[in-house]
């Protein structure tokens, strides 16, 4: 049996939610074992709708009303002991990578983080994981009759939903949480970065904050999240949590667009596996560079207002 | 305050990284070795806590004589003391049992770890380490104050934070926040001379099993060559992205 854990927010499933299941089919396919997948507390989407990403089976576990690492350990643990799981795949979100090592000790399993492609063979489970922040690249393998997964977001990307609804149970379940949220605050309308598909993102290039209105538009237009260099969250122009790079956030989108940033080895470290890297940059040496896929030479301020009304026009 | 700080010894960020002929693993020829970035904001949040409610900080490492300097490092920016335990670790899980086992001996009031090391980036090692204590996990913690035996701590979120109440003991993930980089502290001579004589302990491993080992590693194909653009031709990059690149 192949485990996954369905993360929702508001109610919602997280969009790396479908690419978590879809690796759980996947792995269940290999195996000819089956996929089942636990959602964890309120959810307002349709639980069996699931079974499109592959989940043969959804359990609905009710009770909790908030993600805690404790509470989520024990109750997804215990299943996968019940079930007999040999693979319990989790998806690389902040609240998944908290959940990784907790569930690995209440499951009595092996796990493996920042994993970035589908295991290359099952008994014993091997699987390729970024190390060395996306400096080198790990085969690693398990020691353990169960495995935990970490997935890295956007990695295999999620497919097109496609298959029926999936058989579903509905469960009430209580477990102590050792922690108590008593308060949450989201920036309201932006896109979080480590699932985002499109990222804009830019450095001291800029300036001054005052200068960030176009990068937000240009974002806008792409539906792309705002990112950030690290001097430029540490001088306080944007906030802590749009700095990517080795000590920020790690990114793995289609597209990273950066902006009057230099390409500093750290700053690459946390952005290089993106698929597509345009870089942006007055000076022809930038070592950035040398990490892209389409660079223009130019000064930011005269080519974002105009790259964005080009996009708008293709985009329409 | 009793707190142990848990410290990964790891490449400079600014390595060059290599790995050895058999690709089994890193190649350390040449490679200046630091503290985890992660684990100096949660070491200089520790010597914060020990200046304003007393009590001890001490330094642990899992590995092996290779990662002395670095907890040398850790007493010269002022803990008190520090353990090596003897061990050369595999997994996290491998390291977290035996942090665990340190842990529980001591009778401390928080361990603080750094939300993830740079070098494997596991990310494992807090949230395992509080489960196998029973203690409640912070991470990543981008800000912590005790109160009494409780505390407050913040949590980073996707998108977000938030804000948890908890008893202590507990087990906190580091993260810039917890401090401001301003507020990290870097070794001044006198810290340096105390260093050499404050206690290094070397400490037998549990034995504890890891759950995983590294099989290979290789090093991530280069991109292919940049393809420059005119700036005065972003048309030509749009149909780029949308009919080569297909990302848009
Ligand atoms: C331990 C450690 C960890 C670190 N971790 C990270 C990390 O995680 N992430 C990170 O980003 N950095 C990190 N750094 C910092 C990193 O080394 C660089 O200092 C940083 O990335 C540089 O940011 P920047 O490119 O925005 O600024 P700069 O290096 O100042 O570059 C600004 C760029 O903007 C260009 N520019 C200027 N004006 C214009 C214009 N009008 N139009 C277009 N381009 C323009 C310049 O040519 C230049 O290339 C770390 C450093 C250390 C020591
Ligand atoms: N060998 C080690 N010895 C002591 N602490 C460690 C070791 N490895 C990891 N840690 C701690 O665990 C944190 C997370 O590491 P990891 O789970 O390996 O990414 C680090 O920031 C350290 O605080």
């Amino acid at each position: 049996m192949i485990l996954v854990f369905a993360e929702t927010w508001s109610g919602q499933f997280k969009k790396s939610t479908f690419e978590a299941v879809q690796y759980a089919a996947a792995c269940a396919a290999a195996q000819g074992s089956q996929a089942v997948a636990v959602v964890v507390g309120p959810a307002s989407a349709p639980v069996e709708s699931l079974g499109a990403y592959g989940a043969h089976k959804v359990l609905h576990l009710h009770g909790p009303e908030r993600f805690e690492t404790a509470l989520y350990a024990a109750l997804i643990g215990d299943v996968a002991k019940e079930l007999d799981a040999r693979l319990i795949v989790v998806n690389g979100t902040a609240n998944g990578r908290a959940l990784l090592g907790a569930l690995a000790v209440r499951a009595e399993a092996g796990v493996i983080s920042n994993v970035t492609a589908l295991p290359e063979s099952y008994s014993p489970v091997r699987v390729v994981r970024g190390a060395f922040s996306s400096k080198g690249i790990e085969v690693c393998e398990s020691r353990s009759a169960c495995t935990v997964i970490g997935l890295v977001p956007n990695a295999l990307g999620a497919k097109e939903a496609s298959g029926s609804d999936a058989a579903f149970e509905d469960r009430s379940v209580s477990a102590p949480a050792r922690a108590t949220v008593v308060e949450q605050q989201l920036a309201s309308g932006t896109i979080a970065l480590p699932e985002a598909e499109r990222v804009v993102s830019a450095g001291r290039g800029m300036k001054a904050p005052e200068n960030w209105g176009m990068i937000e538009e240009l974002a806008q237009v792409l539906g792309a999240a705002t990112a950030c260099s690290k001097p430029v969250s540490d001088i306080g122009w944007r906030p802590h949590r749009e700095h990517v790079g080795q000590t920020g956030i790690q990114v793995n989108p289609q597209l990273y667009i950066a902006i009057g940033i230099s390409g500093a080895i750290q700053h690459l470290a946390g952005v290089s596996s993106s698929k597509t890297i345009v870089v942006i940059n007055s000076d022809p040496e930038a070592p950035f560079f040398k990490a892209a896929d389409y660079g223009i030479v130019g000064d930011a301020f005269d080519i974002i207002p105009r790259l964005t009304a080009a996009l708008r026009k293709h985009l329409n | 305050m009793k707190i142990l700080v848990c410290i990964s010894h790891v490449p400079d960020t600014t390595a060059k990284i290599q790995f050895t002929a058999d690709a089994r693993s890193l190649d350390a020829n040449g490679v200046q070795f630091v503290i985890n970035p992660y684990d100096e904001f949660g070491l200089t949040r520790a010597l914060q806590l020990n200046e304003q409610l007393g009590g001890t900080v001490t330094a642990v490492t899992v590995g092996g004589a290779e990662v002395e300097p670095t907890l040398r490092k850790a007493l010269a920016i002022g803990a008190h003391d520090a353990v090596r335990v003897d061990a050369q670790p595999t997994d996290p899980m491998q390291v977290a049992r035996e942090l665990a086992a340190v842990a529980s001996a001591g009778g401390y009031d928080l361990v603080v770890c750094g939300q993830e090391s740079i070098d494997y980036n596991g990310g494992i090692v807090p949230s395992a380490l509080a489960e196998l204590l029973g203690w409640p996990v912070v991470t990543p913690c981008i800000g912590f104050t005790p109160e009494g035996g409780k505390a407050k701590a913040s949590r980073e979120i996707d998108g977000g934070k938030e804000v948890l109440d908890l008893a202590l003991p507990a087990v906190l993930g580091a993260k810039k926040g917890l401090v401001e980089e301003s507020e990290l502290r870097i070794p001044n001579m006198r810290g340096i001379m105390s260093a050499r004589t404050k206690p290094l302990t070397v400490a037998a491993a549990a034995g504890a099993a890891a759950g995983s080992a590294p099989v290979t590693f290789t090093k991530p194909a280069g991109k292919s060559a940049v393809q420059m653009i005119d700036a005065q031709d972003l048309e030509t990059l749009v149909k780029k992205l949308h009919e080569e690149a297909k990302v848009i």
